[in-house]
């Protein structure tokens, strides 16, 4: 029975310690995952919030990160070990390329899909460029960008995963070595730590995201069109297209 | 670059290549039509019943979270198949896009205006007609919109199958690797690349062919 071998070695201790155990490897991966998270935050949460703002390049931004989601994550991190020659840093670069497009997006469409009546609302207030992104556009964003952060890092935590190929010390280690040994509880002992551990990191994601998000907004996020999702940006596109472009004013500098 | 001329001039590579590919053609598209078919059925369970709903949803969204290369070894020993089938990867991409499509599915069915079944039932349309031939299709542009990430998600985590025996493309990155040599590896994410865009395009055309009315008033 193998969930019975996968639970064995689960619990045995020699897994549980020294430098290859279970922690350490959850540590490790953890590491990546956050370095690389943090990364393309710095990238993707400016560049985002700058189109979204500014309505300048929304739709190369939209076609170049649909393009990047199907670069294969194994493809990318194989090329760039062999490019960087080395495990950490090209590793870590992978990691960032792909955690950049949901966090693009996020943030993208966070701003891109507020209220125009509440950005005008600002405006007609006398509210700068500056004041209008930081004090109505951002905060109203970040049911969607939180989103986008937590996309991003379920894709960094599954190719964090697949990295353990190229011999970083990650979770994606047992379940390659057990099968390479074909010690099928390790293997799948592994797989099963691999998914708790993303579906923990998704659990505490989400709790934050309920802490960061305004109150004023919690509310209406329990209505089907404030969900994250592809099918809602297609349903919300004619309907954007059928309002009037937001006039032009010199203040949008922000 | 003439790495890569040299490693493509070789009759043998391109014929390999070309298995490859349709290899991974077949492990990406059989999953997405099954769940097509499958995110229908469950779509129109969850509009009807509330209570599946809530079930389907949270489950749906507990099983997106599980990276590929987990569900990969976890379905062999759940339905115990061998480890090495490719089986495994059909079944793991066939529950990540259902999974992906059900809510959609579920909205857009819930989105089809009320008058319009009404019409549809007044007409004397029996409810698997009525489903078949008013609401189902009402909902195409969300399913598609839908199917279209499914199908670009799917083409990519094949390779990840390359880990595990079974990956199509992804051979030539592991192939890659073991022999230190980059040719293959860009080979494949090129073609990994241009199989999406060629794919999705063709996605975009069935949608068009699919929902004649809402370009109508465009051409106005």
């Amino acid at each position: 029975m193998i969930f019975a071998d996968a639970f064995a070695w689960l619990v045995d201790p020699v897994n549980w310690s020294g430098g290859k155990s279970i922690p350490v490897r959850i540590g490790v991966h953890l590491l990546y995952c956050l370095g690389a998270v943090l990364g393309a935050a710095l990238i993707a949460v400016p560049l985002g919030l700058y189109v979204g703002h500014t309505g300048r390049g929304g739709v190369v931004l939209v076609g170049g990160s649909n393009a990047l989601r199907a670069l294969p994550t194994l493809g990318l991190v194989t090329f760039l070990y062999l490019v960087a020659g080395g495990g950490t840093t090209g590793v870590l670069i992978g990691l960032v390329v792909l955690a950049v497009p949901p966090i693009l997006a996020g943030a993208y469409a966070g701003v891109q899909d507020v209220d125009r009546g509440v950005v005008d609302a600002a405006r007609g207030m006398g509210m700068t460029g500056a004041q209008r992104l930081w004090q109505v556009e951002v905060p109203n964003a970040l049911p969607l960008l939180v989103g986008g952060l937590r996309n991003a890092t379920l894709q960094v935590v599954a190719t964090a995963s697949v990295a353990a190929y190229v011999g970083i010390e990650t979770l994606g280690r047992p379940l390659l070595d057990g099968l390479r040994v074909l010690d099928y509880g390790q293997f799948v002992g592994g797989a099963i730590l691999i998914a708790l551990l993303a579906v923990v990191l998704d659990v505490v994601l989400a709790g934050v995201g309920r802490l960061v998000v305004p109150a004023g907004l919690r509310l209406s996020a329990v209505t089907p069109s404030a969900q994250v999702g592809a099918a809602r940006s297609s349903r919300a596109q004619p309907r954007r297209r059928g309002e009037p472009a937001p006039a032009e004013s010199g203040g949008s500098t922000a | 670059m003439g790495d890569i001329g040299k490693y493509l001039g070789d009759a043998g590579t391109r014929a390999a290549l070309l298995d490859m590919l349709l290899d991974h053609v077949y492990l990406s598209l059989v999953p997405l039509a099954v769940s097509v078919v499958l995110a229908i059925v469950l779509g129109l369970l969850c509009h009807r019943f509330r209570r599946v709903n809530a079930t389907l949803i949270g489950l749906s969204n507990v099983v997106y979270t599980v990276p590929s290369l987990a569900l990969f070894a976890i379905i062999p020993a759940v339905i115990g198949t061998q480890v090495l089938d490719p089986l495994n990867v059909i079944i793991a991409l066939t529950v990540y896009t259902t999974a992906l499509l059900v809510r959609p599915v579920a909205e857009a069915l819930a989105a089809v205006p009320a008058h319009v079944t009404a019409a549809a039932t007044a007409m004397g349309f029996r409810p698997l007609r009525r489903f078949l031939t008013v609401e189902l299709p009402l909902s195409v542009p969300v399913l598609a919109a839908g199917v279209r990430v499914g199908s670009v998600s799917n083409i990519s985590l094949v390779s990840v199958g390359a880990l595990i025996g079974t990956g199509g493309l992804g051979t030539l990155f592991t192939d890659g690797f073991r022999q230190r040599y980059l040719a293959p590896i860009i080979v494949g994410i090129v073609l990994t690349l241009v199989l999406a865009l060629v794919v999705d395009l063709l996605l975009v055309l069935l949608r068009d062919r699919l929902t004649p009315w809402t370009r109508a008033g465009e051409r106005l």
